[in-house]
């Protein structure tokens, strides 16, 4: 099926070239740092996780969102999701793989990674991660591939993926549960200690996951033969704003919980983010911006004109998917050091070669996304039979 | 031979070889536990800082730089990428949550070195994903540079900010390499040892040595220790005890008893 991303439109080709160079730059950065060391990036002794790390939280909320498909179709019949399901199922593929890119540009000693196997530790919730995550990636993997190659050779898929798309539901919670647990367990990091996390970290990427599937719909919609319905694309919307809502919700109730408590170590770091502290106050424009842009997708997908117009509702979504990237891709990771553990203040700054590795890490996603999708179209093109979903 | 014998006999050569390291693996732990006779051992080592000793400046930093220079740590100069092992902070960054406008201009002005604090539930431990940070059953929290992958999962887990990380190759910034212990490779994460490689030789830590008496080291698991009859005789603090971590080293002002 792989032969199907070999051909395709000059516009497909100008793409896949521009990613590969975009994803050969990048690799040339990380060379830099794999011989220097992580001292090109603008991490510190107080700062010591940045975007790669702030990156791959976000990006386990957007493998995990695939879930937003395949509840609604899988466990309640719900066909209209039928033709999408598939994009979701590769969504996770990429995104998983963009995470796993991002644990490996952050490691110290790259080489030296599979000590994670080697020496497995059950206490370190990193462990958990690269288990679930891992799972995850081969679930998604082999849930789409077969069911793709089924469709192919017009069968229906067989028994044993249906099991596998059963197990991969609790499976998607599962992943960003544990990444949540990554920060939501350590002793000295107040801004990160708190049991709603996971939930935190569900509602946003059910939000922000599903607001990018959409956008991509749209996108293959315009520029493919991949038509996906509106109806489908309305239903997802509301999947977003729901989740957006509670999302926004439980951000407001750490508020609540950190002011109306009054203890300074709960506080420090919200003031730190939405007001500055002791003249720090690189992140506040960033998280205002995170919280006008959340109001406004939210209220935006409220109003039935807007959503039903693909302008309003593209507009909407990115709005959405823009501050849960904010809020999530950059102020709760960096904001967890802010102030330090003896209570010091150090702000980050990523630098040129960081950002550069980031951008290649997303050029290979992209890539992986790409090819992903062109064979999902060229086999759908190839229309030996239509729906997989009689397999079901 | 055949294919799917050539694939049995790689097969069996691989589980083969696979015992024979995990037998020289068992070798080499035993090995590690034969120590020298004058070693100095304890069920929970410990250690005891009396505040009021330092008396200036100078007092602490021969003390850092004894450390820093024994047990190679870079001199970096950049707080960005420093590394450091033991350094000083003043009572509000050190006790947060004692801190009180009315402090005592003494307390108030008072440096406290700050270090490793050899948790009893080192939440370092916890979180390390190799076993590379692990707790010895003296109560050290040690660290294997062979196997620090980097992650810096560690760093953001201890409430101590204990920990350094390696932004790059430490040795071109250490003055003198001392080879009775490691130099550090870039991408390792680092900390205070409570010099174990000095405890097997008999010897006291290095800041204990250097801080004449004002650092004190022993066994918190033995009432008779020295550490614990200084402990018995003054009012004494940790750092941030109501984590759980359980901190080993403990705070005394000094100068006249419960005058914290």
């Amino acid at each position: 099926m792989l032969e199907k991303a070999l051909y395709g439109s000059k516009r497909y080709y100008a793409w896949v070239g521009l990613l590969l160079i975009l994803s050969v730059i990048g690799l040339a950065a990380y060379l830099k740092q794999f011989n220097y060391g992580l001292g090109v990036t603008g991490l510190s002794r107080d700062v010591s996780w940045g975007l790669y790390i702030s990156q791959f939280t976000f990006m386990v909320g957007v493998a995990a969102s695939a879930v937003m498909v395949a509840i609604p179709y899988y466990l309640h019949d719900y066909k209209t999701f039928g033709k999408i399901v598939i994009l979701g199922e590769f969504l996770a593929v990429a995104a998983v793989i963009v995470c796993i890119l991002f644990i490996f540009v952050d490691l110290g000693q790259p080489t030296r990674l599979l000590n994670i196997i080697l020496h497995p530790t059950p206490s370190s919730i990193m462990f958990w991660d690269m288990c679930v995550l891992t799972g995850y990636l081969l679930l998604n993997f082999i849930i789409g591939w077969t069911v793709l190659g089924y469709e192919k050779k017009g069968f229906p898929a067989p028994r044993w993926v249906k099991i596998l798309t059963y197990i991969a539901i609790p499976w998607a919670v599962s992943i960003h549960t544990v990444t949540a647990f990554l920060y939501a367990g350590l002793p000295g990091k107040a801004y990160w200690l708190t049991a709603i996390m996971a939930a935190r970290f569900l509602a946003s990427a059910f939000a922000a996951g599903p607001a990018l599937l959409i956008i991509l719909c749209i996108i293959l919609r315009k520029w493919t033969s991949f038509k996906t319905s509106n109806r489908a694309i309305q239903s997802l919307a509301t999947i977003v704003v729901y989740a957006m809502i509670a999302n926004v919700f439980f951000f407001l109730l750490e508020v609540f919980t950190a002011f109306y408590s009054n203890i300074p170590g709960h506080i420090v770091t919200l003031q730190y983010l939405f007001a500055g502290v002791d003249g720090y106050s690189n992140l506040v424009p960033i998280m205002w911006i995170a919280a006008i842009l959340a109001f406004l997708g939210i209220i935006l997908l409220l109003i039935p004109q807007v959503r039903r117009n693909e302008k309003g509702l593209i507009l909407a979504l990115l709005s959405v998917f823009v501050a849960a990237w904010l809020d999530k891709g950059i102020g709760l990771v960096l904001g967890g050091f802010v102030p330090n553990a003896l209570g010091h203040i150090t702000e980050y700054i990523p630098t040129v070669t960081e950002l550069i590795i980031i951008m290649g890490v997303y050029a290979i996603g992209l890539l992986v996304l790409t090819v992903l999708f062109k064979v999902v179209i060229g086999v759908r093109e190839q229309g030996m039979v239509g729906n997989h979903s009689e397999g079901f | 031979m055949n294919r799917r014998d050539f694939i049995k006999l790689m097969a069996s050569l691989g589980i083969g070889s696979a015992l024979v390291l995990e037998g020289i693996d068992k070798i080499e732990a035993a090995a590690d536990r034969v120590t020298d006779s004058k070693a100095l051992q304890a069920k929970h080592w410990g250690m005891v800082i009396d505040v009021s000793k330092f008396k200036t400046a100078e007092d602490f930093q021969q003390v850092a730089a004894a450390c820093h220079q024994y047990h190679n740590v870079p001199e970096i100069g950049n707080p960005q990428h420093e590394v450091k092992w033991i350094w000083q902070e003043d009572f509000e960054h050190t006790f947060a949550e004692l801190e009180s406008e009315y402090l005592s201009d003494k307390v108030q002005h008072m440096q406290f070195p700050v270090l490793c604090n050899h948790c009893e539930n080192p939440a370092c431990v916890r979180v390390c994903p190799t076993k590379a940070t692990f707790k010895r059953a003296d109560g050290i929290v040690a660290m294997d540079y062979h196997r620090c992958i980097g992650c810096r999962y560690c760093m953001a887990a201890c409430p101590y900010g204990a920990r350094s990380f390696n932004f790059f190759d430490p040795r071109s910034y250490i003055d003198q390499i001392n080879s009775a212990v490691p130099t550090r490779t870039k991408g390792v994460v680092e900390k205070c040892t409570f010099c174990m490689e000095r405890l097997d030789k008999g010897q006291q830590p290095v800041c204990v040595e250097a801080s004449g008496g004002a650092i004190m080291f022993g066994d918190l698991d033995n009432p008779n220790s020295s550490v614990r009859q200084v402990l018995k005789d003054n009012f004494f603090i940790r750092r941030k005890v109501e984590l759980g971590t359980g901190p080993s080293v403990y705070y005394i002002i000094g100068g006249g008893g419960a005058s914290a």
